[in-house]
């Protein structure tokens, strides 16, 4: 209760509030007791939005009006005694590409520009239906297209553990904020790894939920057979919190699953004892040492909370980059195909250098003569990757294995070489393939940076992950290793 | 492997520059060379998976329900006539432009 009175006299005093301790299940319980008041927050948080903002270009739209109006009405709420989900009063931060009801939503393309849409995401609606607070829109690679955050028509973001390096990508803005406690937890889309490899670059928890467990509805749509819609947190509890509002059946997107829905806060503190969790020898042959070092430590820390360790092998890893950038460039150029300016955005000669570079490499594998060479070939490699892990999971109960094979690069480093940049996706893509479900937790830091690790699990298993993730979580408590700015 | 690019930027209508041409020509050719390596799998027996949630024929009712009114449906449109869309006329005076 200590920590309790010391966060709520800071918000009396409102000169200076130190924001970079709060959780969402923290303030949850804050707004509960009716120890601080959501417009308070709200405002703290729009100041340094606004004020880092300058700094890291998280966001591309700050949405005060709409914060506060929000705000206020869970201070109305809590005045009238209703009882208000754990989310009521908690800023978020919605990534771009997430369409919003009157709020400009831009997919980070100039495109998009001055395009507001008229209805919402079904995350959008449910995240208001629980009295979110939505602090803006953040920034993020265009059309979600990159593992940088460098591909943004609205300029890059920077790192808040180092600004000369990248936060990841694509979720860029949506890392940058959360890390700088611009909001207490942010939206992303994950089709190849755009919450996973910022999460890990940015010392965060990010969850890719198994394809069909969230809405793709009302997100603007990048490749529409690996797209999958989740969050970024600084804790596993806050990403369960989260994920109970936003699963679920939503008639308006035909492959969400009617798989039934669970609590997943539920348990969370059950630990590791007798779970088998297995290493894919293949994310770890060639791994840069010092991350190699940092993930095994993690094993040995999993070890001796009791899980047992098996070495595993998903023999057809290696091709999953080349699987995915054939299928991804193919569904990219379908689903932007639609924007031809004339019932909303800007002409296609506003498409930036990458979204032309993979609607030309997509039409390519799309088109007469080259289908069956290429389309088709990835198709069934898909399979053959899926495969792996489903095979895998007759052995383990869940996966351990790197986000990313680098530390967060410099700013600038791959941009101009667009294969080495694809690359960077080695670890993460083949998840997306199989549509599994994966949490990135941190894992720990080398010279000041950070390092994630995934936990992958079998199909809709979401809650096993956030045990796992839980148990490690509480044994290191990176989480409280927060940015110097 | 070379993607003829102006062939492929007009099935896309894309307008590209011939710098940007030549630029994409190479990368994509890199892009290209490194995902030929697929063809190291034999997968002649091997189905092609296009869904991986396994649900077949999803379908709900048929039944009316609001939907955007088309005054919103018009909102972000750059042109629009007595209430629709407006387009450049794709005719001229001698059959297609």
């Amino acid at each position: 209760m200590k920590s309790k009175g010391n966060i709520c006299a800071r918000f009396r005093r409102m000169k200076n509030p130190n924001l970079s301790d709060l959780t969402i299940k923290e303030v949850g319980e804050l707004i509960a007791g009716k120890q601080i008041k959501a417009t308070d927050l709200a405002k703290a948080y729009l100041d340094r939005a606004e004020k880092l903002n300058r700094k890291l270009n998280a966001y591309i739209t700050i949405c005060g009006e709409m914060a506060l109006a929000q705000a206020e009405k869970v201070d109305d709420l809590m005045a009238d005694n209703q009882k208000l989900s754990p989310l009521a009063g908690i800023p978020f931060g919605l990534k771009d590409n997430f369409l919003t009801n009157g709020i400009r939503t831009t997919a980070a393309s100039k495109v998009l520009e001055d395009y507001i849409p008229v209805y919402d995401a079904t995350t959008v609606s449910r995240l208001k239906d629980a009295n979110a607070v939505f602090i803006g829109k953040t920034n993020h690679d265009a059309w979600a297209h990159g593992a940088s955050g460098e591909n943004s028509d609205f300029g890059n973001t920077l790192n808040p553990y180092d600004t000369g390096r990248v936060p990841g990508g694509s979720s860029s803005g949506s890392a940058a904020a959360l890390a700088a406690d611009m909001c207490i937890a942010a939206t992303g889309t994950d089709t190849g790894g755009s919450i996973r490899q910022p999460s890990g670059f940015c010392n965060l928890v990010g969850l890719k939920p198994t394809y069909g467990r969230v809405s793709r509805y009302g997100i603007i749509a990048m490749a529409s057979s690996l797209d999958t819609v989740g969050h970024l947190t600084k804790t596993v509890y806050d990403s369960a919190l989260i994920l109970n509002t936003t699963a679920g059946l939503d008639e308006m997107d035909a492959t969400t699953s009617p798989e039934a829905l669970v609590d997943y806060t539920d348990g969370i503190e059950s630990g590791v004892r007798g779970l088998k969790i297995g290493l894919p020898k293949e994310y770890f042959a060639g791994l840069n040492p010092d991350i190699k070092k940092v993930i095994m430590d993690a094993t040995k820390k999993l070890e001796s909370l009791g899980a047992q360790i098996v070495d595993i092998s998903l023999p057809h890893t290696e091709y999953g980059v080349a699987t995915y950038y054939i299928i991804q460039p193919s569904e990219v150029s379908s689903n932007l195909a639609r924007y031809d300016g004339i019932r909303f955005g800007n002409p296609r000669t506003a498409f930036g250098s990458e979204a032309k570079r993979r609607i030309i490499l997509g039409t390519f594998t799309l088109s007469s003569g080259y289908y069956d060479a290429y389309y088709l070939k990835a198709m069934k490699v898909r399979r053959l990757i899926r495969e792996d892990f489903i095979k895998s999971f007759t052995k383990v109960d869940c996966l351990l294995a790197p986000v990313s094979p680098t530390l967060p690069f410099k700013i600038g480093e791959k941009v101009n070489d667009p294969l080495q940049m694809y690359l960077a996706d080695a670890y993460t893509v083949n998840i997306n393939l199989a549509g599994v479900p994966s949490l990135v937790i941190p894992a720990g830091f080398i010279d000041g940076l950070p390092v994630g690790m995934q936990i992958i699990g079998p199909d809709f298993t979401e809650k096993q992950l956030y045990q796992v993730g839980y148990a490690y979580e509480q044994e290191t408590q990176l989480y409280k290793e927060r940015p110097k700015l | 492997m070379k993607i003829d690019i102006g062939h492929v930027a007009k099935l896309a209508n894309l307008k590209l520059t011939s710098s940007e041409e030549k630029t994409y020509e190479k990368q994509l050719g890199e892009v290209l060379n490194y995902v030929s390596k697929l063809n190291e799998l034999n997968t002649d027996k091997v189905e092609t998976i296009s869904n991986i949630t396994g649900m077949v024929n999803v379908s709900r009712g048929d039944e009316a329900k609001p939907s955007l009114s088309q005054e919103d449906a018009l909102k972000n449109a750059p042109k629009v006539h007595n209430g629709f869309f407006e387009v450049d006329a794709i005719f001229g005076e001698n059959g297609p432009e």
